[in-house]
């Protein structure tokens, strides 16, 4: 929504703001200014004048030397006050132009020496400061300033019908037997004006047009408002009720419907005054019955729409849902698809109009009209959005329609475009009109319940103070009810809340004090998860991984990229159904796409050593299709590449998980994830339970995100961590007796690991055992053939005694024994 | 006799220790006179031959030599290993300005430091912070919001649905209806998480992001309180001299609403490239929360009141560390998140 601040003064005449201040109250007062434009911005020094003589310039083909009247002497620019006697006329000025379109006589814009226009008359943006205009000479001809075409005012031809952009902007002879020469030629352009531009927001229907705008500026700014005075003579010697019927089929689509006939229609230029304010706001003037159309839309913020009644077979107006797969020819001439959710206009015959949106071919007004039907009409607003989104077609009436209107605008706008077809001759009104609607709501009323005001908002109004606020935006107060009677236009008002905020905002949201709640007191926090995840996220950092975020949904396509079975209930994922594209449809049931797509994007930029860290969550469908909330779970997912292998990824995890207080050792198991090297993979477990998994990305997945060299990748669920987790912290004493130490070197049968050696140790170590860890490990020519060998170091301890050499080694020959079991062998 | 001898021994000692240079050099000397076989024990074994009478003071003089050639050995040790010690520290010199070797500690993500930032103003103040479900229900995410089926507002969302019922939330205001439906009230709670709307990426949007939500619900919550509040957050965040404007807004699910700005911190408010000439920086929506919302959760308006705010976490980030590109923080380029 825009306005020219010219057209909020027509209603709120004694208004007197610069453009900033009306900018800041406006906002702070709840009608937020997004923008604003000069529109004679950088035109100075631009003034009226009269070509007096025209004559070809002697040395150039396409110039012409004119003696230009600018009416009286302005510093600088070269006049002469002479009585004619020499042969020059007083005032008068000396300018070279291209322009080819001057005659003697015509009266101009003239830019004088020293002043300023907006732009060019290319047709290129305007500059930011403008175009500076000095005396100079034309192929030696001195030339004192510019007579100016309608582009170079910043303006454009389609805004001043009879202009061309090609030209000297010419004044209308009508116009310019009253022009003062010398006189402002910008304001005779009615170019003195700024064009402010809003964002209203959707529970302000009414701020949609011109009225609505004032309303606000006129209490904003504590002026009176002067709404239009509108009065209809209905002159017509027809009647609308004898000439149409109008049927309302889909009650539920249409509130109201308003037809009146105009008879004796003459299609004309506009007057001056609408053209500007249409054209002010950007609307491009076009005729009497269009733009008096226009102008009621912006004013009133109620479309109208005129048919050429002439057209309208049978007096019958029938408002109507279409059926399915009819179609139907737009007043653009383009054929649209209908179904049984349009509403449409039709006559005794076809249809007219699309309701609200756009009319028709057939009936549309042209230049031969002569008896005009007029439509105002109150529609479904849900209706006409979701229709005009199907149809594909969204009019500057269908963007007011989906608002949803007020149906006692419609009439009230009803009047005025008739008023303003008597004013302006265009045509004449017949005696009634046909108004068809059901009961209309009763106006709103809200108790006044001045202290709960007060309570709710923390403030201090008196009870005179917001009935002074309350009646500037017209609301009645019924002194006997206690009750405020809301207007019909303000279907935002509905209780004491809506209330409160008129008077905070017109009293100012500033004044309202600034205090601290002085309720219970609470107690603040993070969620176990939320400490889990930092506990995750200073692990990861101290290993040197960074955080990353990745989008939640992927594409359907990284389930065959990364190898993912077609049986896997990894591919179960939840579907978006109106995904931005078939990339973006699917939310991830793995970490897996996200990780690697951002270690590739390292990978690409040649970043060394990418080590990423991610805390972001999967989500898991319980059935599909999802009818209930989806398992959302988040994930602790680590990947690398460069420096470092399996095992520094591994005791990542490990660190991790007894940092977050899980006691028991974290347990690698060999898997078989497709999207790992088969050799280099393991669940991560704890007793038994399986955390997430870990590796190494197989090459092609690798190289499927552009990666060569060896990645690796973890993934731990975080709710399943956070069943052990446990932030409590117990002191266990500090080992008082001697440790003893034992190593032991062994011949391992190569398919026996590591987990199975440490499970044996563990087991049969007894209570004595207090650690124990492998110090050497090697495969080759030394060892005999399918053997490797292995040493560990144990240390024993007993916390309440000095152990015994024959303590340490009876649990020895125990775990000796067990790993003989195995098939080691001891090394001598 | 013995006498001489002794100053000759002690003499001696004085002089090869006097040439000692090392350690070894003392040792012998050690060895030649204290040793079995050394100068002074030849004399002590002379001793069968003094008279009985005269032993003792011999004796003495005999110890009284040793105890001084063993302090002058220990002395001249001493000496020896200072000065090798010495030499040994001025020979390790480093180059201290040698490159170190650095453990290289990850960074975590901006949107995580800027919400650290906001978590912590707000849990000071006794706020919870809670999660809530990203795969929403229409109910939560729009009508229990005051935004019932076929309001605009719905449409001008941008919703990702997953089919009639289930979609992506628009909003984190959806966990202002699940902390409500829990029936423990006074609430004061944040909920920090992602929000999805079908915007295309470019450098200030994205269709993935997140919100931080913010409710309090309790008697006599006013809307003073509410301005008071972010005022802090804003202080908090954005330094001791951030000035909050509040302007009226509309939020279907808050009455009054109002979106607040802040002063711009580069130019303090007087207006600059940054903040676009205006001196005022948006922040955030917020309001009281609307009675009727209070309703559905089954909360009394009449007895309690509350208000709700909603922080764009990125665009915290993006302003507060002069982000230019919201892509930036999606690619995960190490060089960018190490900034942080």
């Amino acid at each position: 929504m825009n306005t020219p601040l010219s057209w909020i003064k027509d209603y709120v005449p004694e208004l007197e703001c610069t453009d900033k201040e009306y900018y800041d109250k406006m906002t702070l007062s709840g009608t937020k200014v997004e923008s604003w434009e000069r529109l004679d911005k950088n035109c100075e020094k631009i003034v009226v004048g009269r070509v007096e003589s025209i004559e070809k310039h002697p040395d150039a083909e396409h110039l012409w030397v004119c003696e230009v009247n600018i009416g009286k002497a302005y510093e600088g620019n070269y006049t002469k006050e002479t009585d004619g006697q020499d042969g020059k006329l007083p005032y008068c000025i000396q300018i070279c132009t291209s322009a080819q379109n001057l005659v003697k006589g015509a009266v101009v814009p003239v830019c004088l020496n020293g002043g300023r226009v907006a732009g060019g008359h290319d047709g290129s943006p305007l500059p930011e400061g403008g175009i500076p205009i000095k005396a100079g000479k034309m192929r030696g001809l001195a030339s004192v300033g510019m007579m100016c075409g309608i582009t170079e005012l910043g303006s454009d031809e389609s805004m001043y019908p009879g202009s061309t952009n090609d030209g000297i902007y010419i004044f209308p002879e009508d116009q310019a037997k009253d022009l003062p020469l010398g006189s402002d030629a910008i304001e005779a352009l009615g170019l003195h004006d700024t064009n402010f531009e809003y964002e209203i927001t959707s529970n302000r229907v009414d701020c949609y047009s011109m009225l609505g705008i004032a309303r606000e500026a006129a209490v904003t700014f504590d002026k009176p408002f002067r709404a239009p005075q509108v009065m209809v003579k209905h002159e017509g010697p027809k009647d609308t009720k004898d000439c149409v019927t109008v049927d309302i089929e889909a009650k539920d689509l249409c509130t109201r419907y308003v037809a009146a006939i105009c008879t004796d229609v003459k299609i004309a230029p506009s007057p001056r005054w609408m053209q500007r304010r249409l054209a002010n706001f950007g609307i491009r003037p076009i005729n009497n019955l269009v733009d008096i159309t226009n102008f009621v839309m912006m004013e009133y913020g109620q479309p109208m729409h005129a048919y050429d009644f002439d057209k309208i077979h049978g007096g019958k107006i029938i408002v109507k849902r279409a059926s399915d797969g009819e179609t139907f020819t737009t007043l653009d001439g383009q054929e649209r698809k209908l179904d049984s959710n349009v509403l449409m206009i039709s006559d005794a015959d076809r249809y007219v109009g699309i309701a609200g949106i756009m009319g028709g071919q057939d009936s549309m007004i042209t230049d031969s009209v002569k008896t005009v039907l007029f439509e105002a009409a109150t529609f479904n607003g849900t209706n006409i959005r979701k229709s005009s989104k199907r149809i594909g077609m969204r009019t500057d009436a269908s963007a007011i329609f989906e608002k949803g209107l007020d149906p006692y605008n419609a009439l009230a706008a009803m009047d005025r475009a008739c008023q303003l077809m008597e004013e302006l001759g265009c045509g004449t009104v017949a005696k009634t009109y046909v108004d068809v609607h059901e009961e209309l709501p009763q106006l709103r009323r809200i108790p006044f319940e001045p202290e709960k005001i007060n309570a709710y908002l923390g403030t201090s109004y008196t009870r005179e103070h917001m009935l002074d606020i309350f009646r500037k935006e017209e609301l009645v107060y019924d002194e006997a009810a206690n009750e405020l009677v809301i207007p019909s236009f303000r279907q935002d008002l509905k209780q004491m809340c809506d209330l409160a905020e008129e008077c905070a905002r017109f009293d100012g949201y500033d004044k309202v004090p600034s205090t601290l709640p002085r309720s219970s007191a609470t107690i603040g926090g993070l969620t176990p998860m939320m400490h889990l995840q930092d506990g995750a996220r200073d692990i990861a950092m101290d290993y040197g991984y960074s955080e990353s975020e990745t989008f939640s949904f992927e594409s359907p396509k990284v389930f065959d990229t990364l190898r993912i079975k077609e049986d896997s209930p990894m591919r179960n994922a939840i579907r978006i159904s109106n995904p931005l594209g078939e990339d973006y449809s699917l939310m991830r049931t793995s970490m897996l796409n996200g990780i690697l797509t951002s270690l590739g994007t390292n990978f690409a930029r040649r970043n060394k050593n990418v080590k990423l860290f991610d805390l972001g969550k999967i989500y898991i469908a319980k059935q599909l299709p999802l009818t209930d909330y989806a398992d959302e779970r988040p994930q602790f997912t680590l990947g690398f590449y460069g420096d470092g292998d399996f095992f520094d990824l591994k005791g990542v995890l490990e660190d991790f998980l007894a940092f977050v207080g899980i006691k028991s050792k974290m347990e690698c198991r060999r898997s078989s994830l497709s999207f790992f090297h088969p050799g280099r993979q393991a669940d991560v477990l704890i007793d038994g339970r399986v955390l997430g998994f870990m590796g190494e990305i197989h090459p092609d997945v690798a190289a499927a995100y552009g990666m060569s060299g060896r990645v690796y990748v973890a993934q731990i669920d975080l709710k399943n961590v956070l069943e052990m987790a446990s932030f409590a912290h117990h002191f266990e004493g500090i080992a008082k007796f001697p440790a003893m130490s034992r190593d032991i070197s062994m011949l391992v049968p190569k398919h026996v690991t590591a987990g199975e050696i440490e499970a044996v140790i563990e087991q049969r170590g007894g209570r004595i055992l207090e650690e124990y860890h492998l110090f050497d490990i090697y495969e080759g020519s030394q060892v005999k053939e399918g053997y490797k060998s292995m040493a560990y170091t144990m240390t024993f301890r007993h916390k309440d005694t000095t152990l015994t050499a024959e303590e340490v080694d009876k649990a020895m020959k125990k775990i000796l024994n067990g790993l003989e079991n195995l098939g080691i062998e001891l090394r001598s | 006799m013995i006498q001489e001898d002794l100053e000759k021994i002690r003499l001696q000692a004085k002089e090869a220790l006097e040439n000692a240079k090392t350690s070894e050099d003392i040792n012998r000397i050690r060895v030649d006179i204290l040793g079995k076989k050394g100068a002074l024990t030849g004399i002590l074994r002379g001793m069968k031959d003094v008279s009985k009478e005269d032993r003792p003071k011999v004796g003495q003089m005999v110890n009284d030599v040793r105890a001084k050639i063993e302090t002058r050995l220990e002395e001249a040790q001493k000496e020896i290993e200072e000065k090798a010690q010495e030499l040994r520290l001025a020979s390790e010199t480093i180059d201290v300005t040698l490159p170190s070797r650095r453990m290289k500690r990850g960074h975590l993500h901006p949107n995580t430091v800027a919400l650290r930032e906001i978590e912590d103003i707000f849990i000071g103040m006794g706020y919870e912070v809670v999660d809530g479900p990203e795969v929403e229900k229409d109910y939560y995410n729009f009508e229990a919001l005051n935004i019932p089926a076929d309001h605009p507002a719905k449409d001008e969302q941008d919703t990702f649905y997953i089919n009639g019922d289930m979609l992506l939330r628009t909003q984190t205001s959806g966990v202002q209806i699940h902390e409500m439906e829990k029936g423990r009230i006074p609430i004061r709670m944040i909920a920090p998480g992602r929000v999805y709307r079908a915007d295309e990426v470019d450098a200030t949007h994205s269709p993935v992001f997140h919100q931080v939500e913010g409710l309090v619900v309790d008697k006599g919550i006013t809307f003073a309180d509410l301005k008071g509040t972010l005022a802090e957050f804003a202080k908090g965040v954005f330094g001791e001299k951030t000035q909050v404007r509040f302007r009226p807004h509309h939020f279907p699910f808050t009455e009054p609403s109002a979106e607040m700005d802040i002063s711009c911190f580069k130019c303090g408010g007087k207006g600059c490239s940054f903040c676009k000439g205006e001196g005022w920086i948006e922040i955030l929506g917020c309001g009281m929360v609307h009675p009727h919302v209070l309703e559905m959760c089954h909360i009394d308006p009449e007895e309690y009141s509350g208000f709700a705010f909603g922080i764009g976490l990125e665009r915290i980030a993006l302003l507060k560390y002069e982000i230019d590109d919201m892509r930036l923080l999606y690619e995960n380029d190490v060089r960018f998140i190490n900034q942080f």
